[in-house]
């Protein structure tokens, strides 16, 4: 007797919000970590002050769906360039979405992008419109074997 | 031409990306989940299974740190399963035990993993200890779980683990009280960690007195009472050791070999179950004709459970 195929559950994105740096900004993260578990989601902080390479190697491990990154100091150019840097050494491909967050002014997003940065979602951003880019980055990305 | 390795050799390799994803397939039971398990199965079986349990806030990730650390220094590596509930309205949850092991990242000798207890009929406890499968088969020393200690399936989780530390602290009013019910037989060590607090002699001496009284049989583990400080990294030396007796006395005795036979007994059993579950579900087309049959009352429910898993 061959069990039918399970019927496919969604399973819940994975998503780690991550602080580096000096900046000690870490009230707009926690309301996004809260927002994102209220949508379902499963929310791995990584607490304040991270090096790049400490929140990659988290995330690797976790294997999260997405890497959230929350910056309010002004230092998003050199950090992210930092953090694109461990990840091009990484052995394997990542396989999860690097997303944006926090108070970067709109000229420098296109450089962020540019860079490989999938979304930014800055100040004031509401947290309906936060839950559905991260879906919808998720989903646009390719599927996970 | 040589075939790429699958992701079960990946494991044995030791590359932590693929231990990660490996993490995740056993997480999700996604297809070729029992394949890879079962080889990584017969790889596994040589990493000291340490359980860290006990009620929330008691400082168990502190001492998880902690313990890596002095492992470590023991040159021992160190992997580590953290399980946090999730939310039973929204199913999603906030990991939270990762943020006080930071002082252990950038050592490729640690390996962390969160997961989340989603709500599953034991699928938690059945995932968490594939989990330490794939962990002990990719050559992790020791492998410790972190689990809230309440519930069933939190100590269902704990079950699978050789050596249990159970967390109490003083001063929670009748703290020991607290931890009688379901956690106090399952310890093989007691930990009254924030030692720093007043108290801790009280609740040291009424852990000790309940050992006491509960009967214990010539040559049985005499189970000790720590006493540590975790974010002093104070009195984990002596923790460490214990751990080491008991995993030697349980060599000694056959009791490894015992608790190695209960493991694989309950985990048979939730993979059996697993496996009927998912076998007797509408959509089967045996069993929505056993519905109609039972429905009609052309069979009986027991007949007809004992004929659709093949037992007549
Ligand atoms: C509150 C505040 C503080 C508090 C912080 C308290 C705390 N624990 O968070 C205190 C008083 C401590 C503080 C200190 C400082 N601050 Co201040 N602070 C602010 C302020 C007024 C509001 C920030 C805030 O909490 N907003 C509310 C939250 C909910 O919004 P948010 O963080 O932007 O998050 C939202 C979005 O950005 C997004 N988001 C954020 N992160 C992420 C991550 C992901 C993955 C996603 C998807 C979305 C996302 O979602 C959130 C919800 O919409 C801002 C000004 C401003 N309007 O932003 C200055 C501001 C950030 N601070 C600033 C400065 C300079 C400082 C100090 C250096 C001041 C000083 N000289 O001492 C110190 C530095 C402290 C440190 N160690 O980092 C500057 C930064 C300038 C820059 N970037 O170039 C700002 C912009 C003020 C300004 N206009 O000059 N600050
Ligand atoms: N005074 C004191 N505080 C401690 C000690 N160990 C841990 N803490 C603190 O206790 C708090 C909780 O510690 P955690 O390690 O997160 O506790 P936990 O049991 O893992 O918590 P949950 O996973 O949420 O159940 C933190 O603020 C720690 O710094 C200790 O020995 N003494
Ligand atoms: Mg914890």
């Amino acid at each position: 007797m061959a069990p039918v195929q399970k019927e496919t559950v969604a399973e819940p994105i994975r998503v780690m919000l991550a602080k580096i740096g000096l900046d000690g900004h870490d009230r707009g993260v926690k309301v996004v970590a809260r927002t994102l578990r209220d949508a379902g989601m499963e929310v791995i902080y990584t607490g304040l002050h991270r090096k790049p390479d400490q929140v990659i190697e988290a995330a690797v491990q976790e294997d999260v769906d997405v890497l959230g990154v929350s910056l309010l100091s002004g230092a998003h150019m050199p950090i992210f360039t930092r953090l694109f840097e461990v990840l091009a050494d990484l052995p394997e491909p990542h396989r999860f979405v690097v997303v944006a967050g926090g108070v970067m002014p709109d000229e420098d997003e296109l450089e962020l992008k540019r860079m490989g940065v999938a979304g930014v979602l800055g100040q004031d951003t509401a947290p309906e419109t936060i839950v559905e880019e991260i879906r919808a980055l998720v989903h646009s990305r390719a599927p996970r074997s | 031409m040589t075939a790429p390795a699958s992701l079960a050799e990946r494991v044995l390799g030791g590359e932590q990306g693929m231990i990660a994803r490996a993490l995740t397939q056993v997480e999700r039971r996604a297809p070729g989940t029992d394949a890879m398990l079962a080889e990584l199965h017969r790889h596994a079986g040589r990493a000291h299974v340490i359980g860290v349990t006990g009620p929330p806030g008691s400082g168990k990730s502190t001492l998880v740190t902690a313990m890596a650390q002095e492992y470590r220094r023991a040159g021992r590596s160190v992997g580590i399963i953290a399980v946090d509930p999730s939310s039973v309205f929204t199913g999603g949850a906030i990991l939270g035990d990762r943020i006080r092991m930071s002082t252990l990242s950038g050592d490729p000798g640690v390996f962390i993993r969160s997961l989340a207890t989603r709500g599953a009929l034991g699928g938690l406890a059945r995932a968490a200890l594939d989990a330490v499968t794939v962990l002990d088969a990719a050559g992790w020393d020791v492998v410790v779980l972190e689990t809230v200690g309440v519930g069933q399936a939190e100590t269902d989780v704990i079950s699978g683990a050789q050596s249990v530390a159970v967390v109490s602290v003083p001063g929670l009013g009748d703290s020991v009280q607290a931890i009688k019910a379901g956690l106090l037989e399952i310890a093989d060590v007691h930990v009254v960690n924030k030692s720093d607090r007043d108290g801790a002699h009280r609740t040291v001496s009424e852990l000790r007195d309940m050992l006491r009284l509960a009967k214990r049989q010539p040559g049985q583990w005499n189970v000790p009472v720590e006493q540590t400080v975790a974010d002093r990294g104070s009195g984990v030396t002596a923790l460490i050791e214990r751990f080491d007796e008991h995993l030697r006395w349980m060599e000694r005795n056959g009791e490894r070999e015992r608790r190695a036979r209960r493991a694989a007994g309950t985990r048979i059993r939730w993979a059996a179950e697993e496996l009927v579950r998912d076998w007797l579900r509408p959509g089967t087309p045996a069993f929505d004709e056993a519905v109609t049959q039972v429905a009609e009352k052309h069979d009986d429910p027991a007949t007809a459970a004992r004929r659709l898993i093949g037992w007549t």
